[in-house]
């Protein structure tokens, strides 16, 4: 069977795909634990952060950077974790144990369908929750508009489509009681990496090379010099869609149905 | 039968680590044929729909489902065949007419749902999530959906399973019209009358192979031997009136009622040798063997070493 075959089959409508994201979202509004999550918490966490006194005054052991203003890009890196890590995975353990997928694996929907809907439904709370950040921050928060936005919107794209499809591919074999444990194995040691409790100005030099080359610490570095220096550097824009395209393969090769 | 086999299954063999759960099995189910599958739990059912239906790979052997290899060519298969899995569900914060659509989408021509629902009892329940439906509610939606794309082979695994009489009737009924036009059933089922009511054929599986296929008449009758006639006698007889008979092969008494089992015309010989005797018989019944003595027979086990102590 080829890949074209098994992700497009001739015989199932198209509009079956739109029918399975719009009743994923009917399900994430009945009971929306990814969206407060997802969404709410990392905003929350912002507004505390910057109203901790200090915090947005400038670090001589950050260069000059508030700690405020070296946080914003960990945390919109931290809101693409969180809805790949947990929001995706997640729902299709749940859907795999409760013997969701094996009703759909008998209809003419191939499972590449049920992954993408999931991710098209993830990625849209994600790109939502982090333009919600950036309105906070610029607004509430005294940060400025990025140095280059063309560069952002990038960075941005390019870290959803890395690190969802890591989380596709945890997504592909998680069972129920694996789906936890898979996902604070890639959320919290890539965290660290990305700065979340050694902001990466601090980090030492063997430490720092490590980190730009996991998904999130690319992606951190990318999103910081779209913000605050201009393009973003080559390194991080080809470490992304690397990972995109090795785990985005894996997922479809090894996912389950039961 | 001049037309092709809807469904071909031919010396499919299937082991999970060692264990044999299907082993040689072959059968053919024609167009437009209901085909039971009856047997014990365990016994290699569910597995060979799922090997039709593509769910598992044969460790050997040939399926074919209207002429497709359930293997290599599952969205085309899945496009013509309906099914209905045991352990399968549905996402309980859906409403019943959310899924409906959904499932509908999923097929180029589907069925209307109303009528479907309509039939099946659930025409009030549209606006009801499916976590807040009963058990027979969720079975009888999932029999729906398996008929939704109009499929051309449905399977249904113990579709009845869990549904009351009433229901079940209902369900047998609609499985009936919905092969009148034209879709071949193969159903899986641990209700023998349900069996003898729809199935034009059954297979009895034991151990993960077949022990007996045929119409469920003729397996009923090819079982024999258990035919039974029970009366109140008008008057005290000495039980040899009787088992001198050729035709009876045994004589209980039952307080009032006397239980006589045998074969060949028994009724006639039983009543013409009473008659004789000046006796009349009461409140006859006579119980002809079904397709349930069948089954028990041919899927009796030993009681200590639990081997099969007949098979013919």
């Amino acid at each position: 069977m080829s890949i074209r075959s098994s992700l497009l089959p001739a015989g199932t409508p198209r509009v079956a795909f739109w029918m399975i994201v719009l009743n994923e979202s009917r399900i994430s509004r009945r009971l929306p634990l990814g969206l407060l999550t997802g969404v709410a918490l990392p905003t929350l966490l912002l507004v505390i952060i910057g109203s901790k006194p200090g915090y947005r005054d400038p670090s001589k052991v950050l260069g000059g950077l508030s700690e405020f203003n070296a946080y914003v890009p960990i945390f919109l890196a931290m809101v693409i974790a969180a809805l790949a890590f947990y929001g995706l995975p997640v729902p299709l353990a749940v859907y795999r144990d409760q013997g969701i997928l094996r009703r759909l694996s008998v209809t003419p929907v191939p499972p590449a369908w049920v992954l993408a809907a999931q991710l098209v439904l993830n990625v849209s709370f994600a790109v939502l929750e982090l333009i919600l950040l950036l309105i906070v921050a610029m607004t509430g928060f005294g940060v400025t508009a990025p140095k280059s936005a063309g560069g952002l919107v990038l960075a941005l794209v390019l870290s959803i489509a890395g690190i969802f499809a890591i989380g596709l591919w945890v997504s592909a074999i998680a069972r129920l009681r694996t789906a936890g444990l898979l996902a604070a194995l890639c959320f919290f040691p890539l965290m660290f990496f990305a700065g979340l409790f050694l902001p990466r100005a601090e980090m030492p030099r063997a430490l720092l090379d490590i980190s730009n080359f996991t998904p999130l610490g690319a992606a951190v570095q990318a999103i910081q010099s779209a913000l605050l220096d201009g393009f973003p550097p080559i390194e991080p824009l080809l470490v992304l869609p690397a990972y995109a395209v090795v785990f985005a393969a894996l997922a479809v090769r090894f996912f389950r149905w039961e | 039968m001049n037309a092709a086999p809807a469904i071909e299954v031919s010396h499919l063999y299937k082991s999970y680590q060692g264990t044999i759960a299907v082993d040689d099995v072959s059968f053919d189910v024609a167009p437009g044929e209901i085909f039971g599958l009856i047997g014990p739990n365990g016994a290699g059912k569910t597995t060979m729909i799922e090997c039709v239906l593509g769910l598992r790979s044969p460790d050997s052997g040939r399926v074919r489902v209207l002429g497709l290899d359930p293997d290599a060519d599952r969205e085309r298969l899945h496009q013509i065949v309906g099914a209905q899995l045991q352990q399968s569900a549905l996402p309980g914060l859906l409403k019943v007419g959310e899924i409906l659509g959904l499932y509908r989408s999923f097929y180029q021509n589907p069925a209307d749902a109303g009528e479907l629902l309509g039939v099946l009892g659930l025409a009030g329940k549209l606006k009801k999530r499916y976590m807040s439906l009963s058990g027979g509610q969720q079975q009888r939606l999932s029999i729906a959906l398996a008929l939704i794309g109009r499929p051309e082979v449905a399977l249904l695994d113990e579709m009845t399973t869990g549904l009351d009489p009433q229901a079940r009737r209902d369900t047998s009924d609609l499985i009936a019209a919905v092969r009148d036009r034209g879709t071949t059933i193969v159903l899986v089922t641990h209700y023998m009358e349900e069996a003898e009511r729809l199935c034009d054929r059954v297979a009895v599986i034991d151990r993960g192979r077949i022990v007996a296929t045929g119409s469920p008449a003729g397996l009923a009758q090819r079982a024999g031997g258990s035919r039974q006639v029970r009366f109140v006698p008008s008057g005290p007889f000495d039980d040899q009136l009787l088992t001198r008979l050729p035709e009876v092969a045994g004589v209980v008494r039952n307080g009032r009622q006397v239980v006589v089992s045998g074969s060949g015309d028994l009724v006639s010989a039983v009543i013409a040798a009473l008659t004789l005797a000046g006796l009349a018989a009461r409140e006859v019944t006579m119980e002809s063997a079904t397709l349930e003595d069948a089954y028990l027979r041919l899927t009796e086990r030993g009681p200590h070493n639990g081997g099969a102590v007949s098979r013919q």
